[in-house]
């Protein structure tokens, strides 16, 4: 995500850091393309020019020119700026901490809002919250259906009220809500034109009514220059307490999330990035901030790893990987933990110096069934113990996973490198490693 | 005609008061110069049609007035309006060639949320009231309730469709389509897929599995990948372009929800970068805000 930007800016930053020292002129030409590559990433011309003029005046000033490395200096003030424009500090949401806490989920056509509410709710559930969804769209056919399917499938409830309209389906999801104990209500509204006027008042009404605690707006991340007006009208008429970014998985620049932040004020709060309903992240401007300027986001997968990974489970492993012990077994758990943190090139993303490096190269998801497939083919005593696992067997596993003897014989040959690599590594003490991950 | 014309005007209202009422107060008060020039340019950048396209365009007012002799800088709009025509209208296939072999099958395809579905029901409503046999096929097995959004469309616009349980693998469906498009003799097949991100590998491989499935199914058949794009989408329109038609092809956009504001730049962005053309445009959630694209209306109505 946002590589293009990041590669932008490096390599301006390279030819910097090429001369010894910098001149006001060597710093407006590469502010110059800092501004290029922001409106190519579809970030606001207004907020792009403003952005470049106040690191300009920052990076010319005497003392980065006399620093001993000024290149790196123009980046720390272009990271700093990043972050200031981003909302500086991460925006939490509101605490789940009255019955029910309200959320209201708004945006454009297509944006993202049923997804979300999906999302939201089995947040709320794996916080041990009893969350309630409501489908205030009775507009998109099948739309309906589509957040009770959704709801289904993370076993909670649904509200709806057929033959009433949006506002009344609210306030009584609301009612509902006070007398079943229900911990957090999200409701999922129409999609609509900002311009819109009477579905704007529909909403408004609904706000009215409800009072809700969040008033969620989601933005398509790859929307256009246009989004900061999608953001200002809608900010003007609810007063939106947050933005959700959806769709970061793609490789949109996300200028949208850098230009609604800066025009309207409005924090950002989470990030879709994903189809799953587990894709949902808080949003850290800084970590954002460092993911554009190609610093690798470290903190995100530790914490992913951690909310996903069994610590003790994690020692154990660590503890096998380092005496070589480590088998399939294992092998077939650490892929299922890699799978629980999100889509895999999200997560490979996260690691710093990585995401260059992965640039180009498609990460198959399917490669990591075809090779859990055939492990599943291994009976528990080969898994255990892969050395005996010989010409014959490899036949068998082939036939039983539908792979050839070839794609078993590779498997097998990165096996037996990774158990030396890390029994090598054992020796010389394997540290900071988050929670066990693989680094296949 | 002349409705649909006042329709795509009143839709592009706000489009036109971006970009050309600003251009117009701007050149009203000013000389014609290189800052004058500038603020052009950033006025269609912020219009999303992109920072080459504008600079071309920039580029392109700038030899035609020297070469005109032009000074005043109220006949930049004369020249800017004919620059965006004449990206728009290179020539592309026609929607309908005449030798075309039946049945015409559309793969409808793009990122999620772009209004695939919504557009199928809008074609479908289209074809019909043109005569034409239509079918749908609802390879959407993925998202929830997908298939019961698009065969309410179905009903809506009264033609048939074809559909399997929900997760079922969509190129059995359109196997399905395109078999049932053939023996009921129909004229137009119309494939719903699921919204897909381009950057995603493995969605794209099942794209292209249908496509290959349907090429299989109906050998006989004519097969055009349409593409649809949100008219809000920013740069990113292009990456989406690019990545969909290696993937399957595209024969040709659809651009939805260009009712909003500050619209109809990257309709020029993609024109002027990838050639590739237009054949509809979305202008709102109504059965018929469904328009075929002709780009002299479109800067007509852009412009007047």
């Amino acid at each position: 995500m946002f590589s293009n930007l990041t590669d932008k800016l490096e390599s301006t930053f390279k030819k910097l850091r090429g001369h010894g020292k910098l001149s006001e002129k060597n710093i407006r030409d590469a502010m110059r393309e800092v501004r290029q590559a922001l409106l190519e990433a579809d970030v606001n011309y207004k907020v792009a020019g403003s952005f470049v003029k106040s690191v300009e005046q920052k990076a010319v000033g005497a003392k980065v020119l006399r620093s001993i490395d000024p290149g790196q200096q123009v980046v720390k003030v272009v990271y700093d700026e990043l972050v200031q424009l981003l909302g500086g500090k991460a925006a939490p949401l509101a605490p789940f901490d009255k019955q029910p806490v309200i959320f209201m989920i708004c945006g454009l056509q297509g944006s993202g809002k049923t997804t979300l509410t999906g999302k939201i709710a089995l947040m709320a559930k794996r916080k041990k919250k009893k969350p309630l969804v409501v489908a205030a769209d009775t507009q998109r056919p099948a739309a309906v259906k589509q957040l009770r399917v959704l709801a289904d499938s993370i076993s909670v409830e649904h509200f709806y009220v057929d033959g009433k309209g949006p506002e009344d389906i609210c306030k009584l999801a609301v009612k509902h809500a006070q007398k079943n104990f229900i911990d957090v209500v999200i409701m999922d509204t129409a999609g609509r034109l900002h311009i819109d006027d009477e579905l704007m008042a529909e909403l408004e009404k609904i706000r009215q009514l409800t009072t809700p605690d969040e008033i969620l707006l989601v933005a398509d991340a790859m929307t256009g220059q246009d989004a900061v007006n999608v953001a200002r009208e809608f900010h003007e008429r609810l007063e939106v307490t947050g933005v959700v970014l959806s769709k970061l998985d793609g490789d949109a620049r996300g200028g949208a999330a850098l230009s609604i932040r800066e025009v309207t004020g409005c924090p950002i709060k989470l990030a879709s990035t994903g189809e799953k309903l587990g894709d949902l992240e808080p949003f850290h401007p800084d970590r954002l901030a460092s993911r554009i300027l190609g610093m690798g986001d470290i903190v995100s997968l530790v914490e992913k790893a951690q909310e996903t990974v069994d610590l003790s489970e994690a020692e154990r492993l660590q503890e096998k990987l380092l005496k070589s012990k480590f088998d399939f077994e294992d092998f077939l758990g650490q892929v299922n933990q890699l799978k629980k943190m999100g889509p895999l090139e999200s997560v490979l993303g996260m690691v710093p110096g990585l995401g260059k490096q992965l640039k180009g190269i498609k990460f198959d998801e399917r490669e990591i069934e075809r090779m859990t497939a055939i492990i599943k083919s291994m009976t528990v005593q080969e898994r255990r113990n892969p050395g005996m696992i010989d010409g014959s067997r490899r036949r068998r596993i082939a036939a039983g996973s539908g792979n050839s003897v070839q794609a078993v014989n590779q498997l097998l040959k990165q096996f037996f490198a990774m158990q030396k690599m890390f029994g090598n590594l054992g020796k010389k003490k394997l540290k900071g490693l988050p929670g066990g991950i693989m680094p296949f | 005609m002349v409705n649909a014309f006042d329709k795509l005007k009143a839709s592009l209202s706000n489009t036109r008061a971006n970009i050309l009422g600003k251009i117009s107060r701007l050149v009203g008060l000013r000389k014609l110069d290189d800052r004058l020039l500038e603020e052009i340019e950033e006025i269609l950048i912020e219009a999303d049609v992109g920072v080459r396209a504008a600079t071309r365009l920039i580029d392109k007012i700038r030899e035609k007035s020297k070469q005109r002799g032009v000074t005043e800088s109220n006949e930049v709009i004369g020249i800017l309006k004919e620059e965006i025509i004449e990206i728009l209208s290179r020539e592309g296939p026609a929607l309908f060639p005449d030798n075309a072999a039946k049945p015409i099958i559309w793969l409808i395809t793009g990122v999620n949320g772009v209004g695939k579905t919504t557009t199928i029901g809008k074609l479908a409503t289209c074809f019909a009231a043109e005569q034409k046999k239509v079918l749908i096929g609802a390879c959407d097995t993925f998202r929830a309730a997908a298939i019961d959004q698009v065969e309410i469309w179905a009903e809506r616009s009264r033609v048939d469709i074809i559909r399997a349980q929900e997760g079922a693998d969509p190129a059995s469906v359109a196997f399905d389509a395109a078999t049932a498009a053939q023996a009921r003799k129909v004229d137009i097949l119309l494939l719903d897929t699921a919204g897909r991100l381009h950057t995603k590998s493995n969605l794209m491989e099942e794209l292209k599995k249908i496509r290959r499935v349907v090429d299989k199914a109906a050998p006989e058949a004519s097969v055009f990948a349409k593409l649809i794009i949100d008219g809000n989408t920013g740069q990113n329109a292009l990456s989406q372009v690019k990545v969909f038609t290696e993937a399957v092809g595209c024969d040709g956009l659809i651009i939805t929800k260009l009712d909003g504001t500050a619209k109809g730049g990257v309709v020029i962005a993609l024109a002027e970068e990838l050639g590739t053309q237009v054949d509809f445009v979305g202008l709102g959630e109504g059965i018929d805000d469904l328009q075929k694209f002709d780009s002299k209306t479109f800067v007509e109505a852009l412009f007047t």
